[in-house]
């Protein structure tokens, strides 16, 4: 369904379909199509249901890890986004398009298939982590499947995205480019630098705006001119698409639409997920700048990982059958957790490698 | 009154030009406004406009002429009813070229205009590169076409190397150094960018993460500042916090340091604030060898590198050996002049100042030995302190503010791993610690000189 959004609504559970897509029918610029929420067979929205339920029980347990100080530094849970991640990602050819986001970045690497040993490993600053013990929580990277970080500084990853899909025209790969960033970042001037480029030169990225409605404590309303982020683009004609972030199987179906559209040679897509975090924005958020009703809330009505399951059992899967894969994810994230709480410190000599490739 | 139409200066640094055509002839009635001529500077080729109304009464430089001087009379204008006149006997220069304020003492050698800070090539042959084979025949290039033909020769052997910034591919160049390298590659691999330092800084790093090598261009350092955050937190930082799993092979590349009478805000040495960063390489070439073999082992390289070039530089002639693939080794200094009584450290413009002052030492009895460090990361500490191993005696150039500087720097490793080879404390002679002002007179007062490197010399040499 396809309609156009009041101005600035306060926030409120989103709607259960893509809401609106720029520019406008009948626009003589080129348009993706509408959206529509992907048919998944059971097996497939078992498979999301799993990649989702994964990155919250890894949450989950990267919480307690750093309760319990094995865990240091900055820390970003996913919990609550899951499904953009698992959806967009779950559209993508992997080894072919690139992914980047910012410092909130584990979600999207199990949502890319990466072991949760290493990741974990990582967040405790181990040898065996995938960045060696030397990135931490908020820069991991696996150039192998093509995800290429995991960036700290706010906003830095969208022009580097937009380099990456420089790259996918350069050599002329196919592959599509997301770049991932929430509604904070998109304050950023580098942003729309990269809008910039990436619209005059048809470069094929899809600028993925995670809208959790908080820039660390700021609410969007406080923080952002225009609150619609799918309408950003807008000044360099870039097509916008504003989505359920969280329902996976919109998601997905959004993502198929503009994926369409930028594999078409047509240039960047921008796409909004509105979406939610239960968390704080980091570990040491308390999250006062709202109200516990509103978290219980989204959580009561709009839990991703809870509607893809009512739809699982609505699809004739047995609780039994989900009661088992949720101990199976449990025993992962548990042997992930052992694995990343057992295996040694880097070697001190170590701290001089890595600094240049090559020597002089 | 008759008037003298001058050869005009037409950008900061232009000393000379030629005279490429002249669109009016002698008896000409001209216009305010009405072209006069086509003048061609290093840079570009650029119309000559009318201001005075008048007519043309002798035109003193043919067509075609090369290497005029800025100032020197190129016509005459009569204005309606005058008589033909003849130039005065001796032009005068330009007010610009013969600044009015008495140098102060000791000061008499600061220069203004780049033509005195930059000295002619010295006399005496440099100690030849290790990395260049006896014997090589060697070709008089312009820094600037060696900076160019090390990216022709590397996009040739490479077809992951592109060039990307403001107005590098249709304008050829803001300082030509791009020139013609559209023609030969393409729009696909020669790439302007709208003005947006920060974007496509990112862009090139972010490219160099997936697998190929940009060389970025800034129009000039100054405006790179906008851009540090991917500088240093995405390319310098990007292999070691992936535990050399990513790599970032970007070259930033541009003019760096002061040029003429431009003002602060386009006239810093960022040399020092990069050498700072674990991760970065930093190259700083003096001459139009090193600036290409330099350039190409920057290009080559897996790690990111700025590569900081200097304006005033780019339209002198060095000799460059006649190879076909000169690479140069980075982090190795060069010595540029053996002696044995002092050591002069320097990089990029400085080593001009720095041989200058040798040179005029010489003639006083004090060999002074040049080092250029031409990396300033990592540095050759061992050429440094080899040559103070044998000088016992230091002093150290540098285009740029004294605090916190690549000389601060040269300093602490002679105290550090030096110390018993000192006869003398280390000085540093640096441009004075302010922002570079507007006036010629207070620019050149601003800005490190022979002079002022001579004196030092004396001091460590007891000789003051």
């Amino acid at each position: 369904m396809v309609k156009t959004p009041a101005a600035k609504p306060e926030r409120k559970p989103p709607a259960k379909s893509v809401s609106a897509v720029l520019p406008e029918e009948g626009s003589n610029h080129p348009r993706p199509r509408d959206p529509q929420r992907h048919e998944a067979t059971q097996d497939e929205l078992l498979h999301f249901y799993k990649e989702m339920l994964l990155i919250r029980r890894f949450e989950e347990r990267a919480g307690q890890l750093y309760g319990l100080g094995l865990i240091g530094g900055f820390c970003h849970l996913y919990i609550g986004q899951e499904a953009v991640a698992v959806g967009l990602q779950s559209a993508l050819t992997p080894g072919r398009d690139s992914v980047i986001t910012g410092y909130r970045d584990h979600g999207h690497m199990l949502a890319y298939g990466i072991d949760p040993k290493v990741i974990m490993a990582e967040l405790t600053g181990r040898g065996a982590g995938i960045s060696r013990g030397k990135g931490g929580s908020m820069h991991m990277f696996s150039t192998e499947h093509k995800f290429y970080g995991g960036h700290g500084i706010v906003g830095a990853q969208v022009p580097l995205g937009a380099g990456l899909a420089f790259g996918h025209k350069y050599t002329e790969d196919g592959g599509v480019c997301m770049a991932y960033f929430g509604d904070g970042a998109a304050n950023q001037g580098q942003v729309y630098e990269s809008f910039n480029m990436a619209a005059l030169w048809k470069l094929p990225i899809i600028f993925v705006i995670e809208n959790n409605g908080y820039a660390m404590g700021t609410k969007v309303s406080r923080s952002s001119a225009e609150t619609e982020f799918y309408r950003r683009g807008d000044s360099f004609r870039i097509p916008g698409m504003q989505v359920n972030g969280m329902d996976v199987l919109e998601v997905r179906g959004a993502a198929e639409a503009a994926l369409e559209y930028v594999r078409g040679g047509n240039g960047p897509l921008l796409m909004e997920l509105k979406t939610y975090r239960y968390r704080g924005h980091s570990m040491s958020d308390p999250a006062k700048y709202r109200s516990r009703e509103e978290v219980q809330n989204m959580k009561d009505t709009s839990d991703p990982i809870e509607a893809a399951k009512a739809e699982l059992l609505k699809m004739g899967v047995t609780e039994e059958t989900l009661k088992s894969i949720d101990k199976d994810i449990r025993k992962t994230v548990s042997e992930a957790a052992d694995f990343a709480e057992t295996s040694p410190e880097p070697d001190p000599s170590d701290l001089y490698t890595d600094v240049l490739v090559e020597q002089y | 009154m008759a008037i003298e139409l001058k050869m005009p200066a037409l950008s900061p640094t232009m000393e000379e030009g030629t005279l490429a055509k002249w669109l009016v002839k002698e008896g000409d009635i001209v216009a305010s406004g009405d072209i006069l001529a086509e003048i061609e500077t290093d840079k570009a080729t650029m119309e000559f406009e009318a201001v005075d109304e008048g007519t043309i009464t002798k035109i003193l430089i043919a067509e075609g002429t090369d290497n005029v001087k800025v100032g020197a009379v190129i016509a005459m204008i009569a204005a309606e009813g005058e008589d033909a006149p003849s130039p005065a006997p001796e032009a005068s220069p330009a007010p610009a070229a013969e600044p009015k304020a008495e140098p102060e003492a000791g000061k008499s050698e600061s220069p203004t205009e780049d033509s005195k800070i930059v000295p002619e090539t010295p006399k005496r042959a440099p100690v030849s590169d290790p990395a260049i084979p006896e014997g090589t025949k060697m070709v008089s290039t312009t820094v600037r076409e060696a900076l160019r033909d090390a990216m022709a020769e590397e996009m040739r052997r490479d077809d992951r190397v592109f060039v990307m910034g403001e107005e590098v591919a249709e304008y050829q160049g803001a300082y030509k150094v791009t020139q013609g390298l559209l023609e030969e590659f393409g729009a696909r691999r020669v790439i302007d960018t709208p003005i947006t330092e920060y974007g496509f800084a990112g862009i090139g790093a972010g490219a160099a993460m997936g697998g190929l090598r940009p060389v970025i261009e800034f129009m000039t350092f100054n405006f790179a500042m906008q851009a540090i955050d991917h500088i240093i937190n995405s390319a310098a930082k990007t292999n070691y916090m992936s535990g050399g799993q990513m790599r970032c092979p970007v070259v930033f590349r541009g003019p760096n340091g002061a040029a003429s009478r431009v003002g602060a805000q386009h006239s810093q040495n960022f040399g020092p604030w990069y050498a700072s960063v674990p991760g970065l390489i930093v190259i700083a070439p003096y001459d139009s060898a090193d600036a290409k073999g330099l350039l190409k082992a920057a290009i080559r390289t897996e790690d990111p590198v700025v590569f900081l070039e200097n304006e005033l530089v780019y339209g002198r002639s060095f000799d460059v050996p006649a190879l076909d693939d000169h690479v140069l080794p980075i982090g190795k200094a060069r010595i540029m002049r053996a002696g044995a009584d002092v050591t002069l450290v320097s990089y990029s413009i400085g080593v001009a100042i720095a041989l200058d002052a040798a040179e005029k030492l010489a003639g006083e009895g004090i060999e002074a030995e040049v080092i250029d460090l031409r990396t300033l990361r990592p540095l050759d500490t061992v050429t440094v302190l080899e040559s103070l191993k044998k000088t016992n005696r230091m002093v150290v150039v540098e285009e740029g503010w004294p605090v916190c500087s690549i000389s601060s720097e040269i300093i602490a490793v002679a105290m550090e791993q030096g110390f018993d080879d000192l006869d003398a404390p280390v000085l540093r002679v640096t441009n004075e610690d302010v922002p570079l002002p507007y006036a010629a007179n207070l620019e050149k007062l601003a800005l490190v000189d022979s002079a002022r490197v001579i004196k030092a010399v004396k001091k460590v040499c007891y000789r003051d």
